[in-house]
């Protein structure tokens, strides 16, 4: 490893660098567009999947249905204003049509490889697909245009030369022991959001990795205090397919019917569930949506033929599965119009980007965020195609890796257990009533002891020193679910208000002044400022001492 | 959670050893993969999935391991269901497993009608 300094990996072994035009870490539903964009645009690509290009991801397990609206100025028009109406004064109209029009007009060129359904009409439905389908229908599109896929490949590092353009990564083949580098004309992250492992279903392998890495590279984030969307399951299942529950009546302990009040559901069965027991029944599905409803989601009934009760005879209970910045909007922020990031080289795409220009403050549920990874994709291969090309690959120069916490201790290796990391941020980030219903105080003080944990682990946990490639890791995801929580807190404590799916049960207004983003940033000194040439809104807020700068 | 890997089922093709998102199995040369790290299963059932022979089964229950026999998989009629059911390999083109996905939209429509 000629141009690796400082890197110390006595149990692995170091593979010969790979060259590339565009490296695209995750290979999930953004990951694959982006993939196809870019060897469509003649780069040589190489694609890294912590687990399997084709069933990782959250969008391989769902039914992604896009943001669908015909290219007719009037729909258009009327499909965006619907969107802004909700948006929370952050959203951007200019980026909507872009990705209703990218959208439109790229899905059906996947039509060699998806087996798109017609309806009785013999209309051809492009809007929504399987995801499982999906996504090893872009597998195959990106195998035939020879991109070259890394399966089992999670990446662990950036690397960038001396004046901090990221020129490739570094990661393991966990399988075989061995670690990869990458040596590339841009890099795209495509790693998705971080739902803190909360079991919501095919968010396991989310936990943040691309935006530890991104931050390492001097990248900062915008509407992370957007990151409390929830989606109902049954109980001790991942079945978060949300279809059939709108079909739903809710109980409580006692048997009581919920009322749920229109566009409330979360708050109202999280309030319940705070509670005691929400037990659910689906018996006002129709019988005929009942009969094909495994031909629409296969998924969804396995959870009770698999030994659960009838759902359409019986009440069985449900709870709601965190969402973190999955169906949040918040993510990596968007330094320009290409997806680029503000670290020179390193493009963002997908759930790991902020998608507040086309969600703003609330979700963009599946059809926007499909739209989005899509479209993300499109608009940034195309653009790091086009800098390889321009710049060619830097292969020559020297790189240095930026990986830090969770990596290689700041002070002396010593033990912390990732797993012990995990659940002391899953204490903060999972239970509904310190992020559905968040309140100041609470707040600072689940910052003041993600700030110690961070600390620990920072100083301490030796990833790169660990015996198997699975501990190091899991010791890197541990560092990430840890940084994305610090960065999803600090936001929702610096934004003294309720705007969208961010929730202060202290501050229950929403602020005119405040309608505009906020960023948040930095690794062991966090900071944060919202966006805007205006004076700041809150020079000195009301924030409670917890240990951040 | 994985809960099985039916041997007598299994062709050893090793394919979900590759396909799993989270690296629950280590391959076994000659035979089938052993369930290494089943606390690392998300629950996804892709590996079923990707199974051609039916040779797994995933207990719903993500949170508590189960203890489940090949007998009493068989028996439920579970095996292979969902790989039935989504209408891959052998099932495509039948149109009792058709992909009927698309119809997500009309499903909600009659759910906002309802309420």
């Amino acid at each position: 490893m000629p141009n690796i300094q400082g890197s110390t990996t006595p149990p692995i072994a170091e593979l010969p660098p790979i060259a590339a035009d565009v490296l695209v870490i995750g290979g999930g539903l953004s990951g694959t567009w982006a993939a196809l964009a870019a060897a469509q645009a003649g780069a040589r690509v190489v694609l890294a999947d912590k687990g399997y290009c084709g069933a990782s991801g959250v969008a391989a397990t769902s039914g992604p249905g896009h943001w669908w609206v015909p290219p007719d100025p009037d729909a258009r028009a009327e499909a965006i204003r619907q969107r802004m109406a909700i948006a929370g004064g952050i959203a951007d109209p200019a980026w909507m049509e872009r990705i209703l029009d990218i959208t439109w007009t790229t899905l059906p060129t996947i039509a060699d490889v998806y087996d798109f359904s017609t309806d009785e009409a013999g209309t051809v439905q492009y809007r929504g697909l399987r995801g499982p389908e999906y996504l090893r229908a872009m597998r195959r599109k990106i195998h035939r245009l020879g991109v070259r896929i890394l399966d089992q490949s999670p990446a662990l590092e950036l690397l960038a030369d001396s004046d901090g353009t990221i020129v490739g990564a570094r990661g393991l083949r966990r399988q075989r022991g061995e670690a990869w580098t990458v040596r590339a004309g841009a890099v795209i992250l495509a790693t998705g959001g971080c739902a803190f492992k909360s079991r919501l279903l095919g968010s396991h392998t989310n936990t943040g990795d691309g935006h530890l890495m991104a931050a390492e590279a001097g990248v900062d984030f915008s509407g992370m205090e957007f990151s409390t969307y929830h989606t109902v399951a049954p109980a001790h299942s991942t079945m978060t397919r949300s279809m059939s529950f709108a079909f739903a009546t809710y109980y409580d302990g006692e048997g009581r019917e919920i009322a749920v009040p229109p566009g409330d559901t979360t708050r109202t069965l999280a309030r319940a569930m705070l509670d005691g027991p929400v037990l659910c029944s689906l018996h006002r599905m129709p019988a005929d949506i009942r009969e094909r409803l495994r031909r629409v989601q296969p998924n969804m009934m396995l959870p009770f033929d698999r030994g659960g009760a009838d759902p359409f005879t019986q009440r069985f209970p449900v709870l709601l599965r965190p969402e973190g910045t999955i169906r949040g909007s918040g993510g990596i922020r968007l330094a320009d119009d290409d997806c680029g990031t503000a670290a020179d080289g390193l493009f963002v795409v997908g759930d790991a980007a902020t998608r507040e220009p086309v969600a703003g403050a609330v979700s963009g549920g599946g059809a926007i965020l499909a739209a989005w990874a899509l479209s993300s994709g499109v608009i940034a291969g195309r653009a790091a195609a086009a800098r390889a090309a321009r710049q060619g690959r830097r292969t020559d120069t020297a790189a240095r890796p930026l990986g830090q916490a969770g990596l290689r201790p700041a002070r002396h290796a010593a033990a912390v257990d990732p797993r012990a990391v995990t659940a002391a941020v899953q204490a903060e980030m999972l239970p509904y009533d310190k992020t559905i219903f968040r309140r100041g105080p609470a707040l600072a003080r689940s910052l003041s002891r993600l700030e110690g944990v961070w600390n620990d682990l920072r100083d301490h946990l030796d990833g790169e020193g660990a015996a198997t490639a699975g501990e190091t890791v899991q010791a890197r995801e541990s560092a990430a679910l840890t940084a994305v929580a610090r960065w999803c807190t600090r936001a929702a404590l610096v934004r003294p208000e309720s705007r969208g799916m961010h929730l202060r049960v202290d501050a229950p207004a929403s602020h005119p002044a405040l309608a505009r983003r906020l960023t948040v940033g930095g690794l062991d000194r966090l900071w944060s400022r919202f966006e805007g040439p205006a004076p700041q809104p809150l020079e000195h807020p009301v924030v409670p001492q917890a240990g951040a700068a | 959670m994985i809960s099985l890997v039916i041997a007598d089922r299994c062709t050893g093709c090793q394919v979900c050893v590759r396909v799993c998102p989270t690296n629950v199995f280590d391959a076994v040369r000659g035979g089938p993969p052993v369930i290494a790290r089943q606390q690392d299963c998300q629950t996804c059932f892709l590996c079923e999935l990707y199974c051609q022979p039916d040779a797994l089964y995933v207990d719903p229950d993500c949170e508590t391991p189960a203890a489940v026999s090949a007998e009493e998989v068989e028996r439920s009629g579970q095996r292979g269901r969902y790989r039935r059911d989504s209408g891959w390999d052998e099932w495509a083109g039948d149109p009792r497993y058709a992909n009927e996905h698309w119809r997500m939209d009309q499903i909600f429509a009659r759910a906002r009608a309802l309420s």
